[in-house]
């Protein structure tokens, strides 16, 4: 029997706290090699502490992790070697050109000057910066293209792990695209992607495996279909009435509801979407056709995903 | 080991490359030395009395332009350190494995080739408006040799200092004191024109014996023992500032 490949990240325990403040409070995960990891939260979650651990730019308070194979504590300069990190912000110099900086990080990477010359030029070619915008210094840059540069900076070392912050956080729709091929080309030629999104979609196309970061906590682990399974992937929106009405059918709800907004008489409850399981859900809370005024429904967010999971677990 | 030396040549050219596009950090190292050199000679300079048969102003006042100029480099230094570790790319340099002591050597490299810059321009305005001066060729390397020793010596403080404050604006703020250091010395006025309770620290803080010295042996004077207490100065600065640097670059990025 083959033996299973070791993971390329593993995790245990992690925890990280800043005074009082816990940021991490036990994180543990495990990332197969040459998959797509998402880690899925909303602000404040805990997701850029997780990442700066694992990149070896922060030292965990308790617990320990391994990535492609070397342990971020004791080995950080091999787990350097083998990874790449792009954050949330552009790290690049704006005073320098978009070669210049590609440069400077290949000699950084220990290529040699003319090997660091090849490498910037090969990939401003991929990431379409080449001719003009090559020379061009990264301040004149725009938001996607700025993005686009930081990835190619994270690329020059071929790390085999690459861990991306929010890479499209911020950016227009056809840069976020843009941003989602390169991953998938990435992954397709067998590097390992662990990646932050704050967007269940992002997420649902990109990974192989999401877990929901929390509070600092893992409140959920899975592939996106087994994730969907335990939260419904659209929320409808129910506008009752009158006051009534709306306790009336809150009280029939009960639990089921992701959202109460009484101002607006409005409840929100997740369905899966299909008109079968709508049309039964409004016979089942107004039989009569009395209560509710309208429905509208909406593409579950976030918020709705945390409030099933953390209601649920 | 070869590792450490490209990482410390490769930001090096790094920091220079954007000192020279930073205009703030160009006017700073090129035009104000002009006008100090100006100021002092042409609108100060009449009033003055030196004393000790120092023929023209600008024979005495030359090496303290020198060293002013480094006080005021001082700020760009700390605010490029500062800038820096504010931003993204000090994350980008650590997970390239790159060390504290690569990017601010960077840092303190780029300051002394500004400070040279300068220097270059203060000696040439100085000729300019009269400026004579007789060392010969070992009294122009010892010269040398103890402007760069000082430039270092003020560039490691620099960095120290914008690694200790929050924000760029902080940095420049906390070298301030080292553009005003040269005041209290004897630098542009005898220590004996000051006023007594002056005279102690004019007399023994580090710039005296460094602006002592230039001024003594540019001039072909004798300087007895002030050229190795300038040096002592410089190096145990130099030493304090980087190690420092390397602890509080530690603490910033754990």
């Amino acid at each position: 029997m083959p033996q299973p490949a070791r993971p390329a990240v593993e995790a245990a325990g992690l925890t990280k706290a800043y005074g009082r403040t816990t940021v991490l409070d036990g994180v543990g995960l495990s990332v197969a090699p040459g998959t797509v990891f998402a880690l899925l939260g909303p602000n404040g979650a805990g997701k850029t502490t997780t990442v700066r651990i694992l990149a070896t730019l922060l030292r965990a308070d308790a617990g320990g992790a391994r990535v492609a194979g070397f342990d971020v504590a004791a080995e950080r300069s091999r787990v350097r070697r083998a990874i790449s990190l792009t954050g949330q912000y552009a790290a690049l110099d704006e005073q320098q050109t978009g070669a210049e900086n590609l440069r400077m990080v290949a000699r950084l990477s220990g290529l040699s000057r003319p090997a660091a010359r090849r490498r910037a030029a090969e990939l401003l070619e991929r990431f379409a910066l080449a001719g003009d915008a090559a020379d061009r210094r990264v301040g004149t840059y725009s938001g996607g293209m700025r993005r686009r540069l930081d990835l190619a900076a994270g690329l020059v070392g071929d790390p085999s792990v690459i861990f991306l912050d929010e890479p499209t956080t911020g950016l227009d729709p056809r840069s976020r695209q843009a941003v989602w091929d390169e991953v998938r080309r990435l992954a397709d030629a067998g590097v390992t992607v662990f990646l932050t999104t704050q967007y269940l979609e992002e997420a649902d196309r990109l990974a192989d495996r999401i877990a929901l970061l929390d509070g600092g906590k893992l409140v959920a682990e899975g592939t996106a279909a087994e994730l969907k399974q335990q939260v419904s992937a659209e929320r409808l929106d129910l506008t009752l009435v009158s006051p009534e009405a709306y306790e009336e059918v809150a009280h029939a709800l009960g639990h089921l509801t992701v959202r109460r907004d009484p101002a607006t008489r409005t409840l929100g409850v997740t369905t899966d979407g299909r008109a079968a399981h709508i049309r039964d859900l409004l016979d089942a809370v107004d039989p009569d056709r009395t209560l509710i005024e309208r429905f509208a429904l909406h593409s579950a967010t976030l918020d709705d995903v945390f409030l099933k999971v953390t209601r649920d677990g | 080991m070869a590792d450490a030396l490209t990482h410390a040549a490769t930001m090096v050219g790094r920091s220079v490359r954007l000192s020279s596009r930073n205009p703030d950090a160009v006017i700073t190292a090129l035009a104000l030395p002009v006008l100090l050199m100006l100021v002092f000679v042409y609108l100060f300079g009449g009033a003055i009395d030196t004393g000790g048969g120092y023929g023209r102003y600008v024979d005495y006042v030359a090496p303290g332009v020198l060293v002013l100029c480094a006080g005021f480099g001082a700020g760009t230094t700390a605010m490029s350190v500062a800038d820096d570790m504010k931003g993204a790319v000090i994350d980008r340099f650590r997970s390239l494995d790159v060390g504290g002591t690569a990017v601010l050597a960077g840092h303190v490299a780029a300051s002394v080739v500004r400070n040279l810059a300068a220097t270059v321009l203060v000696f040439g305005v100085a000729f300019a408006v009269g400026f004579r001066p007789e060392a010969g060729v070992g009294g122009w390397l010892a010269s040398a040799g103890l402007l760069l020793a000082v430039i270092t010596a003020i560039s490691w403080v620099a960095a120290a200092f914008g690694l200790l404050a929050d924000s760029p604006e902080a940095a420049g703020g906390f070298t301030f004191f080292l553009a005003f250091l040269p005041y209290p010395s004897s630098a542009f006025v005898p220590v004996d024109s000051m006023p007594g309770w002056l005279h102690g620290f004019a007399e023994h803080q580090p710039l005296t014996p460094v602006i002592e010295s230039l001024r003594g042996l540019l001039l072909g004077r004798p300087v007895g023992g002030s050229p190795w207490e300038a040096l002592a100065w410089c190096a145990g600065l130099t030493a304090v500032s980087v190690a420092a640097a390397a602890a509080l670059f530690r603490r910033r990025t754990s």
